[in-house]
């Protein structure tokens, strides 16, 4: 498969999950796991330009695919894409651990719903729990990166 | 004008970039080179003997490194308890072992009974299969009235029941209170559970032991809020391994809300046999685990009765509690029904006699301990409850009522042992009125109707005792730590600086916020300020984060020390421009000597300390480095007032949150940003307990029915709305240097009395006269209440 736009090969049981062979084979731990039911969405990825709960997906399933990961969010130098960048002024992330699968299950919903709503944010995201924010600065930085003004919405 | 450095600024947090970008280091993205893999196997019955364990045939599975069992632990000290309470008879409450793993017993679904030890995770997981087990179940004690039942089977067989104390609060206060009840004008009476929750950070936890045969010396890496809390406790009780011989790391950790302050069985179980087996020890939690492992939290029955006179002022109130301990004592377990949670009951008002009596029970379920508020949240809901309960009895505007009952004056003694030093209870109450937009509520409720919906208003208070806490007075209640907290700020020759703070940030930005106080006192730029935090080996012996104390303890810590740097740099300063120490003056990053031109830079006195060649040697040691330890005189008292609005659907019973407001007083604020949303989490959380979240167990068997997020209803993005926050009613805090007062829990202690309270208001403008709702106020339950 390839992996952030590089060739990986690998060797794996079948039962690995596509988020263990992640972590554990590619040593990119960006991707987190938070559950074991299918039901937190830290571990989202993009598997084919889809986001995907890795955790849900054998390692092997994902063969011959393209695989996006957090890793492969900013640019080349480091620069913040404009998704991440608007979590960072919105303050859209506290401990940081659901935030790798919250961006990038926004980033598929930008790409498929360039303008959401408030509602349809909400609704795509109901399979990505975040324990820390209350979802209010999560909805207002995937508003904000939409190019929606947010200014409006309850202040800090 | 908005700052953009310093307190006061909304600086952009600098932990964001690393995990925006997977760059975060967590505990579990941490390998050793070598390190084995443990995977535990946890009792699936609630409560039995265990007649054997055979270990033979999974020994022999593929990869297989060892096996322990209880037998391994023998001689080795159990988890330890860090809080004695004493009961109303001046006895001390009664505190049985905590093995790392079972003895004899086993307690609760998801005692660990065997760790298997192997080369990889899935092979400990396969071989863990294959251990035989045969367990003699007993009756399962879940039910905490049950448990206090002369013939209810005993969680502990060495006590004689499974009472764990019988706390009275104030005891002296007890017959007083009963005769103002006894000519009271009214009384309002309201029986409510609290529910048990399960804290659920996202990150899972982790243990990793590694030790070095060489020097003797362990390291666990662990997922904790507080890495020298752990040091401490596992290293003088469970293990003896005295503290220059072990060293404990927490990283970034993934969100804690209490659950991640306790010491664990699992931190000491790794440490431990990475020496026995001289390999690294790996655990990480499935949420599975996760849910019958870590602490849970709340879980109370209590019945209030709130006294009034004729005139509606509060006269009196008295409380029954049951506060269910779980089948052992977690580490500040003992704590929360009580200190956290008796000494809060006055809360927003000046009622002058208070009596609390907290039953703590066993039971065959997890352990419980402090989760986000940890005791404060079970008062406020109950006292908020009754208040509400009372004004729609008597007929009166429940926000006069409570107005009509504030606090007004400080500092304010309780009956109820706390100094409430500052506050301004009608200051938040009316900007509460203006956020939420209580005037238009009428026109909002009748647009609601006219779409066949019920429209509630709820409105409560809440106060809270953080920056937790005299450690001398906190002694006295039984606390077997100090909770003060330290920093040590390290100038380097350059002129930036690293500060080693024992506080841990897990989500509450430390890295950002900590610097703009350093930054402010100097007058330099906060990017020459780094926090090194988590790390037992880098940092001074603090206690941690949780109690909303961080700032408010380690920051003052903070501020000693930089006011010792400031103080000696000035006397560097003063040599190398040859004046008058009392003439020098820091502004901006420039000492100056006072009503000349002389200046000189704060690079260069940092220069001075460390390359002391025109230095005052024989006055002061060169460096540039100072620690300060900080003892808090008072906890800190935020407080404030939140309204919530629902709509409810008659035909389903379905509760949504159309708006949430909230004015609090934090004090002074650090970091506006930050605030908000520690505000916005703990709102988050404290919706999910009154509407969604119930970790239940079967009543008959002490199954846990609610062991993944299949069945544990956690808050989504689509329960909740957009909040409005506001914390510029500040009446700072009068004992700490920095006025501050802590936000970090105030979200979750004040909001569900609020949901609830609107709930109720929208039915009862529907015409039922429903009285109370126990959260989680799901649909069914509310479905039931308007039709039963």
């Amino acid at each position: 498969m390839s992996v952030n736009g590089r060739q990986v090969r690998g060797e794996v049981e079948g039962r690995t999950l596509l988020s263990t062979f992640l972590r554990d084979h590619l040593s990119l731990t960006g991707t987190h796991v938070g559950c074991d039911t299918g039901q937190c969405g830290a571990c989202v990825v993009h598997v084919d330009g889809v986001a995907v709960k890795s955790c849900n997906m054998l390692a092997a399933e994902a063969s011959g695919s393209s695989v996006g990961t957090i890793e492969g969010q900013a640019a080349a130098d480091g620069t913040l894409n404009a998704l991440q960048q608007a979590f960072q002024d919105h303050h859209g992330l506290q401990c940081g651990f659901c935030t790798p699968g919250m961006v990038m299950s926004a980033a598929a919903l930008l790409k498929d719903n360039p303008r959401p709503s408030e509602a349809e944010v909400r609704a795509h995201l109901e399979g990505n729990l975040c324990r820390c924010t209350g979802y209010h600065n999560i909805v207002k930085a995937v508003l904000a990166a939409s190019g929606q003004d947010v200014s409006g919405i309850a202040a800090e | 004008m908005p700052k953009d450095s310093g307190i006061g600024a909304s600086s952009k947090r600098r932990e964001d970039v690393r995990f925006l970008t997977g760059a975060g280091n967590y505990t579990d993205d941490i390998n050793i080179h070598g390190q084995a893999y443990v995977h535990f196997l946890r009792s699936d019955v609630a409560h039995g003997r265990i007649v054997s364990i055979d270990t033979a045939a999974a020994s022999a599975m593929p990869g297989v490194v060892r096996i322990f069992t209880g037998a391994d632990f023998e001689g080795v000290g159990g988890l330890p308890c860090g809080w004695q309470v004493t009961d109303r008879h001046g006895q001390p409450m009664a505190e049985p072992g905590h093995p790392v793993l079972a003895q004899g017993k086993v307690r609760h679904v998801g005692d660990p009974i065997a760790a298997v030890v192997a080369d990889t995770a899935e092979q400990a997981r396969d071989a863990a299969e294959a251990i035989g087990v045969e367990i003699e179940e007993l009756p399962a004690v879940v039910d905490m009235k049950a448990a206090l039942a002369g013939d209810a089977a005993r969680v502990h067989d060495d006590l004689p029941s499974n009472l764990c104390y019988d706390w009275g609060f104030v005891e002296e206060n007890k017959a007083a209170v009963d005769a103002a009840f006894d000519t009271a004008a009214h009384v309002t009476t309201l029986e409510l559970v609290n529910n048990r929750l399960v804290a659920n950070p996202m990150e899972p936890r982790v243990a990793i032991g590694d030790y070095a045969r060489a020097t003797g010396e362990s390291t666990l890496y662990t997922t904790s809020q507080n890495p020298h809390v752990i040091r401490l406790l596992m290293g003088a009780f469970v293990l003896g391994i005295p503290e220059h011989k072990l060293r404990v790391v927490a990283p970034d950790v993934g969100g804690g809300f209490g659950s991640k302050i306790f010491h664990y069985a699992e931190e000491a179980f790794c440490t431990f046999a990475a020496k026995a087996i001289n390999r690294p020890v790996k655990w990480t939690s499935s949420r599975s685990e996760a849910f019958m492992s870590d602490a849970h939290g709340r879980d109370h029955v209590t019945r209030i009765e709130l006294a009034l006179d004729a005139d509606n002022n509060f006269t009196a109130i008295r409380t029954e509690t049951l506060a269910n301990m779980g089948a052992y004592l977690s580490t500040f377990a003992p704590s929360v029904p009580t200190w956290l949670h008796g000494t809060l009951m006055a809360g927003n008002y000046k009622t002058p006699l208070i009596y609390v009596n907290v039953k703590a029970v066993f039971t065959n379920t997890v352990p419980v301990d402090a989760y986000r508020g940890a005791g404060r949240p079970e008062a406020t809901f109950q006292l908020e409850r009754v208040i509400d309960k009372a004004a729609r009895e008597l007929g009166v505007d429940p926000i006069a009522l409570r107005r009509q009952n504030f606090v007004t004056e400080f500092p304010y003694q309780t009956p109820v042992a706390v100094v409430y030093d500052t506050g301004d209870y009608n200051a938040t109450m009316d900007k509460l009125e203006e956020i939420a937009d209580i005037a238009g509520f009428a026109a909002r409720r009748a647009a609601s109707e006219a779409k066949g919906k019920l429209r509630g208003l709820g409105v409560n208070c809440y106060i809270e005792a953080c920056g937790i806490a005299p450690s001398n007075l906190v002694g006295q209640l039984g606390a077997r730590a100090g909770l003060y907290d330290a920093a040590t700020v390290r100038v380097n020759a350059t002129g930036s600086i690293s500060v080693m703070v024992g506080a841990h940030s897990h989500g509450q930005g430390h890295e950002t916020a900590f610097p703009q106080v350093v930054a402010e006192m100097l007058g330099i730029d906060e990017s020459m300020i780094e926090i090194v935090h988590g790390d037992s080996s880098k940092i001074p012996f603090g206690m941690g984060t949780y109690g909303s104390r961080s700032l408010a303890v380690c920051g003052s810590a903070m501020v000693r020390a930089t006011e010792k740097i400031i103080n000696k740099a000035k006397k560097i300063a003063a040599h190398l421009m040859e004046a008058s120490e009392a003439d020098i003056e820091l502004k901006g990053g420039q000492f100056t000597v006072a009503g000349t031109d002389k200046s000189v830079a704060w690079g260069d006195v940092t220069l001075a300390a460390y390359v002391p060649h025109n230095y005052p040697l024989e006055d002061i040691e060169p460096g540039l480095e100072e620690t300060a330890f900080y003892d808090p005189s008072n906890f800190t008292y935020p407080a404030g007032a939140y309204a919530c609005e629902v709509e409810v659907d008659p035909e389903t019973g379905k509760v949504t949150v159309e708006r949430f407001s909230a004015a609090d007083d934090f004090g002074n604020i650090v970091n506006p940003m930050i605030v908000s949303g520690q505000v916005h989490g703990g709102l988050g959380q404290g919706i999910g307990q009154a509407l969604l979240e119930n970790c239940a167990y079967d009543p008959e068997t002490g199954q846990l029915l609610s062991a993944s997020y299949m069945d544990y209803a956690m808050p989504r993005a689509d329960d909740v709305p957009f909040y409005a926050v506001d914390h510029s009613c500040a009446t700072p805090c009068t004992h700490n240097p920095l006025g501050v007062k802590g936000c970090g829990e105030a979200g979750a202690i004040g909001s569900p009395p609020a949901v609830v309270n609107a709930v109720i208001d929208a039915l009862q403008s529907g015409g039922k006269t429903v009285a109370h709702i126990d959260m989680p106020v799901s649909p069914s339950r509310v479905w039931a209440a308007m039709n039963g």
